[in-house]
């Protein structure tokens, strides 16, 4: 099971909190995925003065770890007032750093995300940085001090999956040591899995459950994804070949 | 059964309660601090949409169920329903926003450009697709709510006086004192005034991130809503929040660019955990709350199945909490 800043989870499934038809399905959605950590945008639900707590009352009685998230932050000074804020309303050091760098698609700036994650590791945070699956970019967020790695799988919201397989496999090989958690993209259990057939640790998602038509049966069936994802990548997979083989004994007949 | 009632709360579902009650012969007094309708009241600041089907694609079925009792419910209370149907679009790269929809909303039926344009001519030129709900309809929520208030005192209810009879709690939000499980869902909308354009009917204007919808009232009105954020603020509108809801609205269509901006409204919807609303009795008292984003749709059924538990004895179908612990 994934181990991020020393603490072990017991999933490899992180869910976000928002867009649920209500806080009582997302709950249900929680319980039935088992997810280990929940995922929470500071920034908009914050209001004037707190009036938000209800809400974050909701996610505390998950009973799972809470991840802060800079959602919806497009400058790195902005990114690192919210981390502030939710240090102080989540009683936590872990902050998912997002940092908007083109509003249509909603990339992230892969330059403001290593400045900000610098200020932010230096300032004690466990900065769990939404990259791409750039592997120089992640390099740099690794030498200012991330121990954790979310590259995207695809644009947020898409559900187009995992777009860059070979991206996202070489990252797993050059970085052995550090935990990698696909964030972003997945629009169904099957590519969950595939990422951790890959050996990610990890996937973290939100409207793929969320804007479901039943979003508790989804969740169950990411649960399961990971679940299959992961017994694949301990099994030792066999490798593709070109050349068909019966799985069957024929017996009594020659080699052709 | 106790005949006489004491309603707290002048908001919809408070006006709702008193009409259904005393127009089964009840004696019925409605007590709210701030007196007539006005902008106190969440429902004031309400879409005034009657569209079940649409809430259905996100909402519980019991919603739906309930909900399409509704125009019929106002207009027996002589409220003026406009029965045009509902026109969902999606602009060109979200076309898959409307697949979704209309797989989740099973009555709609699809409009080509010909389609859209017998119904909303303006929209033609900028959408060639479109969904319709035909049986849908609207309608004003603050000339409803002051003309329901206006009939309530000829039929004899009683806007002020002492607390006498059953006490039915209606205060939306302010009854947080008494249901701990009831939270603010804050919610954003304008008003503006654009002469170019004509809709007749609501329109949806689907879309990953900023849905919208706009509900055209007389001389050129268009309400504009609404956001949802998880605060239980009533106040202070946003700028990125009017700032999506004026672009959406001129996405739709770009002549809004040019219209008057009337109003700024805010509020926060009571809403439960399910947000779906409750009829619950702690103690001697009946709360009646949690209509959500749904105060105009779901007042009637909350009413009746009050009115059904207080003068029948009724076990109401739905939404029904007997003597919950606090």
């Amino acid at each position: 099971m994934p181990v991020f800043y020393g603490t072990e989870i017991a999933s490899r499934l992180m869910l976000g909190t928002a867009q649920y038809p209500s806080p009582a399905i997302l709950a249900e959605a929680f319980r039935e995925s088992a997810a280990g950590i929940a995922t929470v945008s500071v920034r908009r639900e914050a209001g004037g003065e707190q009036a938000g707590q209800d809400f974050w009352a909701l996610i505390q009685d998950l009973g799972v770890a809470v991840l802060p998230n800079t959602a919806g932050c497009h400058s790195v000074r902005e990114a690192v007032t919210t981390a502030q804020m939710a240090r102080e309303l989540f009683d936590t050091n872990w902050i998912k750093l997002e940092i908007i760098g083109h509003a249509d698609t909603l990339q992230p700036d892969p330059f403001g995300l290593v400045e900000a994650a610098a200020q932010l590791s230096e300032d004690g945070f466990n900065v769990f940085p939404y990259c791409t699956e750039d592997l120089v970019l992640c390099e740099r967020l690794v030498e200012v001090g991330c121990k954790v790695l979310m590259p995207w799988g695809a644009p947020i919201g898409t559900g187009l999956g995992l777009n860059n397989i070979y991206g996202l496999r070489s990252l797993r090989a050059h970085f052995a040591d550090i935990p990698l958690v696909v964030d972003a993209g997945l629009g169904l259990p099957s590519q969950a899995a595939h990422a951790i057939e890959l050996g990610y640790d990890a996937v973290l998602l939100n409207t793929a459950v969320a804007k479901a038509g039943d979003p508790v049966a989804m969740a169950k069936g990411f649960a399961r994804a990971v679940e299959a994802g992961a017994l694949a990548a301990q099994a030792d997979p066999m490798d593709p070949r070109d050349m068909a083989a019966p799985s069957t004994p024929v017996l009594g007949k020659a080699f052709l | 059964m106790t005949s006489s009632f004491t309603i707290l709360g002048g908001g919809v579902c408070g006006l709702a309660m008193a009409a259904e009650l005393s127009s089964r012969g009840a004696q019925v007094t409605v007590i709210d601090p701030h007196g007539a309708p006005g902008d106190h009241a969440c429902s004031w600041w309400a879409g005034g949409m009657l569209a079940p089907e649409c809430e259905g694609v996100s909402a519980e079925p019991e919603i739906v169920q309930q909900g399409r009792l509704a125009a019929a419910w106002w207009e027996s209370h002589g409220a003026t329903i406009i029965r045009k149907g509902t026109m969902v679009v999606a602009l060109g790269r979200d076309h898959s926003e409307l697949a979704t929809f209309a797989r989740r909303a099973p009555l709609a039926t699809t409009l080509d450009r010909d389609g859209i344009d017998a119904c909303e001519p303006h929209l033609a030129e900028r959408f060639s697709k479109a969904l319709f709900l035909a049986d849908e309809c609207h309608l004003d929520p603050r000339a409803t709510l002051i003309a329901l208030n206006d009939r309530l005192a000829q039929m004899g209810v009683a806007s002020e006086g002492d607390v006498r009879g059953q006490v039915i709690d209606c205060r939306g939000l302010a009854a947080r004192d008494a249901l701990t499980d009831l939270r603010g869902v804050k919610g954003e909308m304008l008003v503006v005034r654009c002469p170019d354009v004509t809709l007749s009917r609501p329109v949806r204007l689907l879309h990953p991130r900023f849905p919208l919808y706009i509900v055209p009232r007389s001389d050129g009105v268009f309400m504009l809503g609404a956001t949802q954020l998880e605060t239980g603020e009533r106040h202070r509108a946003t700028l990125r929040s009017v700032m999506e809801l004026m672009n959406a609205a001129y996405a739709l269509h770009p002549a809004f660019g040019e219209a008057e901006l009337l109003e700024i409204g805010v509020d926060a919807r009571p809403a439960f955990p399910d947000n779906q609303p409750r009829i619950r009795r702690i103690g001697e008292r009946i709360y009646a709350n949690g209509l959500f984003r749904h105060g105009f749709l779901l007042a009637p059924a909350l009413a009746r199945m009050t009115a059904d538990l207080v003068l029948e004895g009724e076990t109401p179908e739905v939404w029904y909490e007997d003597h919950r612990e606090r």
